[in-house]
């Protein structure tokens, strides 16, 4: 998809599998079976996780990359909040 | 007699499926599951005195505890798998075999070609096996020869069904290296282009897309290999070895009720992707990015596929009719979630 001019915000577990195989805009995600979630926490909890990680997409999206990037979801947003507790 | 410890997982230890996976490391004494056939294989000369087994989805990230469990037993050798093309085994197979290997165990694991593992064992040696667990008994007999031979001091190579990076050996040839640079370019001007003394990687490198200059701007589509579909999957996806991706829409939806969708994902447990369909689709979060302007437009429908044992050529054609699917549709960017 990248290849072809759409910019695709790879969401997964596995970063060093995406990595290898050259998926140039990678977001970390925490489970495997969860990619857009985490059943540990509560569901707000979960939500504002899911909003964190689809914030981080679109930061990936509108980055210019030149080869594989992961990009960390919620870390700038909980450094700007200065200690914000994120789950 | 050499001292053998087995890794293998919760499925082959016998300890239960995907409601175990992120159950251990345990070691047990002596051989487990497929350890025994191959304990078999490997004596009178050598025992398989422990076993440490460890849940799928956990593995990987605890591989030094594993490593440590296998440590205590003070083993001469360390074998992991066979893995077949099980992912999540296959990277626990090979990043504990590159453990023990670096810190001088000798080590070789089992798994197929294709396994996304593979290139993570490092120096440790890996042995082909077959690409489903059906092919068990020949997987196990070709890794035991390997073992055989390793514990006899030699090297595996092609010959002995060893696949992944070649070990860089050093030996004498009998043409120099200006010779064969000369024969290797005139067999490519003879219209041999695969000619080579250094395979290359296999994967491809792709040139990444230029980012939206402006996400509010642009229409985003949700696309995902993680196998959700409709209730009762009416269309058929395939749990494995996926043929083809499906499209559903989304239009007047805000969410993914849990009972209307469901993931036929085989390659994980899909019990929390059935409670909250979001955990694989975030349709919730992304409709929140549309109501505040984040984005243009969300495409008014969504594509999905499994990936699972899906071949490299089928994962790569569904890819380009995705890319070309969205720009028909007028979609600028996607969101692609991965399990």
């Amino acid at each position: 998809m990248e290849r072809a001019g759409i910019p695709t915000a790879l969401l997964c577990n596995l970063v060093s599998i995406a990595e290898r195989v050259g998926a140039p805009r990678i977001v970390r995600t925490r489970g495997i079976p969860y990619p857009t979630g985490d059943p540990s926490l509560d569901v707000d909890a979960e939500k504002r996780w899911r909003r964190e990680l689809v914030d981080c997409a679109l930061e990936a999206l509108q980055t210019e990359v030149q080869e594989p990037t992961v990009f960390e979801a919620g870390q700038a947003r909980v450094a700007a909040a200065a200690g914000a507790d994120h789950a | 007699m050499a001292r053998i410890v087995h890794y293998i997982n919760q499925f082959f230890a016998g300890v239960g499926g995907e409601d175990q996976a992120g159950a251990g490391p345990v070691l047990l004494e002596g051989p487990a599951g497929p350890g025994r056939r191959l304990a078999e294989l490997v004596a009178p000369e050598h025992e398989i005195v422990a076993t440490v087994w460890c849940g799928d989805d956990v593995a990987a990230d605890k591989v030094d505890e594993i490593v440590g469990l296998v440590r205590s037993v003070d083993p001469d050798l360390v074998v992991a798998g066979p893995a077949f093309t099980s992912g999540r085994y296959g990277l626990a197979c090979a990043r504990v075999v590159a453990a023990a290997h670096s810190v001088g165990v000798a080590s070789v694991a089992s798994m197929h070609e294709d396994n996304p593992g593979l290139d993570e064992a490092g120096a440790a040696a890996v042995v082909a096996s077959g690409e489903v667990a059906r092919r068990m008994a020949p997987s196990l007999e070709r890794l035991a020869a390997g073992i055989q031979r390793l514990l006899a001091g030699e090297t595996l190579t092609a010959e002995d069904g060893r696949i992944g990076a070649a070990a860089r050996l050093t030996v004498v040839t009998d043409d120099n290296a200006a010779t064969r640079a000369v024969d290797l370019a005139l067999a490519r001007l003879g219209g041999d282009s695969a000619a080579t003394e250094i395979p290359l990687p296999r994967f491809d490198r792709v040139t990444p897309a230029a980012p939206v200059a402006d996400a509010s701007t642009v229409m985003l589509a949700l696309v995902s290999e993680g196998g959700l579909v409709v209730a009762d999957n009416p269309d058929g996806l395939e749990s494995a070895r996926a043929t083809k991706w499906l499209r559903y829409p989304l239009e007047d939806r805000d969410a993914l009720a849990a009972g209307d969708y469901m993931s036929v994902h085989g390659g994980f447990s899909t019990a929390w992707a059935n409670e909250d369909p979001h955990r694989i689709l975030p349709l919730d979060a992304a409709r929140e990015l549309e109501a505040e302007g984040a984005i243009g437009e969300l495409l008014g429908e969504y594509f999905v596929t499994t990936g699972n044992g899906t071949s490299v050529a089928n994962a790569r054609r569904f890819g380009v009719e995705w890319a070309a699917d969205l720009r028909r549709s007028g979609a600028r960017a996607a969101i692609l979630t991965a399990t």
